[in-house]
């Protein structure tokens, strides 16, 4: 949970999101979302694979589609996790145990992010008010960050993705005129990922400025956020507790991925609560309690 | 029993050799060190040959780095969250051989043992190369290499430093005091040898050339006095940086949160690595160097004798940490970390685990065999055996840690692409294109270290001056050479 007591609390805010598993249907629409108002690339076209250079044009060398994509190499900054549990040794006919978990990971923005000391160039770094940032200009893609992430949410552009010259451009015609013109994109050897929206904060904190005010409680929200049709996904200040993050952090089902690595996370996961012997409208039995 | 008192070269060994003294009986004289030495340094069209192939690798290397550059590092085999690969392994690799080099020519300086004359030149040459092919491995492998100096702390008006707490920047400072330090030492020793050279030559250039590489040495007693002193003063400054520098590499994995690369034992685990790493690649070098240079009387086979056995012993502390890490994964009663160690000997990567294992713990163990430490030719396979298995030792830290992380959905494979290994074998290229240049213009052996341990003959008997008259005749002839 957030401390305000903790070293890493240093500001007034502390950007933070819960995300409630109970509501998640596994959709993606946070996914697209993500992908739409962050400029993110798409990999996974023939053409964006690699091949012997501009004198070998007709090369077939990994131009097949999805080749990147089949090397993991693709850039969604958030990304749905599917874990099946139960069902085991019966593949073909599921049991009532059978389930299907899905977990939304992105970047946790860690109050104690693994990847911010390891940043030979000061790429990556903690801003005041709790967000884990990272520097396009300053990245020389050393990839360190990535490997001490235990979430792995970092992506790194393995190709001119975002340069209009090179092959591999993800945004061709009529592509770019879908791009989002608040974000930048970002070149061939850089790391990227998910920047709590920082355009929409950046944004609401000028607006609120220029008409002398504070920020307003759950007066914006991040692209997920407001694209989730269940509305699992809620962003906010959760060190100022008129926000409904800050509420919801408090939940008794909230949780931390990988807590025990003393990350800090920002962001709340609320756990779906099962109740046992199947579904509760099958059975008939009243709402079981706190299982966790 | 009188037939096993002398090998097939007439030099007398022991059953247990000494490695402190080891006297060379088939060299007699001053004169015999000066030709024989500077003889190698002749060029021959086999030299010629395996230049043109180091060359020829290292211009491919050079051209697919171009490529990388050009396109981006997605032609390389990355598959995230296996975000470090070949280069990252390759450049731990070529540390690590530097690491034999100084412990040969600055920490068996120290402990005045003798059987690092006639090979710590080589080695101490290996290091200063294989530094140079390390540093370009971490700009090789940066997403943006054109942007590398920014890992250098350097006057900027925008007042930006590095992150000192990186260990990539530790990294950066490591490598290059490495380079200074050991490139200054190599240099230093060759002074005297440089002179002899100068005044063998006959060449009025290369003569010029040698004579101010030489900083005009005059052989004179205050030379001699200043030499070992600053000789021995770098030895003392190197040998903490044979376990600085590899633990300062470790970092770079044991500061990560990953696991199999979040552990304590790493320092002193590499360190060992490097050494034994190190040694296997002396015996690569010096094998061929002592046969095709015909120095079978300098590089006797008791010289190799000790050196295997220091080959045994830093294999078995490898082995020993091995075996710690897979003890301490298990008692730590940690799950990712168990998981990642079973998966590592047993599961997806069983086979980059047993290759490592096999080369750097069993092969080695034939060396407890005296005759095998004596068997120049088992000795060379061996070596090649330890160089692949300490680049799989680097390849199962890198790779299997990062594709078996805490985060089941980010479980991946890895396979290197042709543009990896091209940069790989592109290494061994730049490497050998500069060892095989730097054999024929300086010699591979010291010859005033040689002659320090060649009885002098008594010419000039001075009865007041008799107790610091040897070793002042050992170097006389360092310059008075040319004569012959």
């Amino acid at each position: 949970m957030y401390d305000p007591k903790h070293w890493s609390g240093m500001a007034k805010r502390r950007w933070a999101m819960t995300v409630d598993l109970a509501r998640c249907t596994g959709c993606s629409a946070c996914v697209t979302a993500c992908y739409s108002e962050n400029n993110i690339p798409t990999v996974g076209a023939p053409h964006q694979g690699r091949a012997l250079g501009p004198g070998f044009p007709d090369s077939h060398w990994d131009t097949r589609p999805g080749a990147n994509i089949v090397k993991g190499r693709e850039m969604s900054w958030m990304r749905i996790e599917r874990y099946f549990e139960g069902g085991e040794g019966n593949e073909t006919t599921f049991d009532g145990s059978f389930e299907t978990r899905f977990t939304p990971m992105l970047c946790q923005h860690c109050g104690n992010a693994p990847c911010e000391p390891v940043c030979p160039v000061y790429a990556t770094y903690h801003s005041p008010d709790g967000l884990n940032v990272q520097v396009y200009n300053r990245c020389v893609g050393t990839r360190y960050c990535s490997n001490a992430c235990p979430y792995k949410v970092r992506y790194f552009n393995w190709f001119g993705f975002g340069e209009p010259a090179r092959r591999q451009y993800a945004f061709p015609e009529p592509l770019n005129w879908q791009l989002n013109p608040d974000v930048t994109v970002r070149g061939k050897g850089v790391m990227e990922k998910c920047t709590f929206c920082v355009q929409r904060i950046r944004e609401a904190e000028h607006r609120a400025k220029l008409e002398g005010r504070e920020v307003r409680a759950d007066e914006f929200t991040v692209a997920c956020a407001q694209a989730c049709p269940s509305r699992a996904i809620t962003f906010g200040d959760a060190a100022d507790p008129a926000w409904t993050v800050a509420k919801l952090a408090q939940d008794r089902r909230a949780y931390h991925v990988f807590e025990e690595l003393n990350t800090f996370t920002a962001v709340v996961y609320l756990k779906k609560v099962n109740h046992p012997g199947g579904s509760v409208i099958a059975s008939g039995a009243a709402p079981a309690g706190e299982t966790r | 029993m009188a037939a096993r008192d002398y090998d097939k070269d007439g030099v007398p060994y022991r059953t247990n050799i000494a490695s402190a003294d080891i006297p060379l009986p088939a060299v007699t004289d001053y004169g015999q060190v000066d030709r024989e030495i500077a003889g190698t340094l002749t060029p021959s069209f086999g030299w010629f040959g395996a230049l043109g192939v180091a060359v020829l690798l290292f211009l491919w290397g050079a051209g697919v780095w171009t490529y990388q550059i050009y396109w981006g590092l997605g032609n390389a085999g990355y598959a995230p969250p296996v975000m470090w690969g070949v280069y990252i392994i390759t450049f731990v690799f070529w540390v690590g051989i530097g690491h034999a080099g100084t412990l040969i020519s600055a920490i068996l300086y120290l402990f005045r043992a003798g059987f690092r004359t006639t090979i710590y030149r080589c080695a101490e040459a290996m290091t200063v190369f294989a530094v140079m092919t390390a540093g370009l491995f971490p700009i090789i492998h940066i997403g943006r290499p054109w942007k590398f100096f920014w890992l250098i702390p350097y006057p900027n008006w925008r007042l930006i430093w590095p992150q000192f707490k990186s260990p990539l920047v530790w990294d950066v400072f490591a490598i290059l005091t490495y380079l200074t330090i050991s490139s200054t030492f190599l240099y230093v020793g060759l002074i005297p040898d440089i002179a002899t050279l100068r005044d063998r030559e006959r060449n009025p250039v290369r003569k010029q050339i040698l004579a101010v590489l030489s900083f005009g040495w005059r052989n004179s007693d205050r030379e001699w006095r200043n030499f070992t002193r600053a000789y021995l003063f770098l030895a003392a400054f190197s040998t903490p940086l044979v376990l600085s520098v590899h633990s300062v590499v470790s970092f770079d994995f044991a500061m990560a949160l990953a696991p199999g690369w979040h552990t304590t034992i790493f320092p002193p685990y590499f360190v060992a690595g490097a050494i034994f790493s190190g040694i296997g690649m002396v015996f690569t070098i010096i094998i061929p160097i002592r046969r095709f240079f015909h120095l079978q009387h300098y590089v006797t086979l008791n010289v190799i004798d000790a050196a295997a056995k220091l080959c045994l012993f830093t294999s078995m502390v490898v082995g020993c940490a091995y075996i710690m890490e897979f003890w301490v994964a298990w008692y730590s009663g940690n799950a990712v970390e168990q998981d990642y160690f079973w998966n590592r000997v047993f599961g997806q990567w069983w086979w980059a685990a047993w290759i490592m294992l096999i080369c750097n713990c069993i092969l080695p163990l034939s060396l407890f065999s005296q005759k095998l430490r004596r068997n120049t030719i088992w000795l060379f396979g061996l070596s090649l055996f330890i160089n692949l298995g300490m680049w799989f030792e680097r390849f199962v830290i890198v790779v299997p840690s990062l594709s078996h992380e805490y985060e089941p959905w980010q479980w991946t494979h890895y396979a290197p692409s042709w543009v990896d290994i091209s940069l790989l074998v592109g290494s061994f290229g730049w490497f050998f294109m500069w060892f095989l240049l730097f054999i024929k213009q300086l010699p591979v052996i010291a010859i005033s270290e040689v002659k320090e341990i060649v009885p002098p003959k008594m010419l000039h008997a001075h009865g007041g001056h008799g107790a610091h008259a040897v070793p002042v005749t050992a170097h006389g002839a360092a310059s008075q050479g040319g004569a012959h």
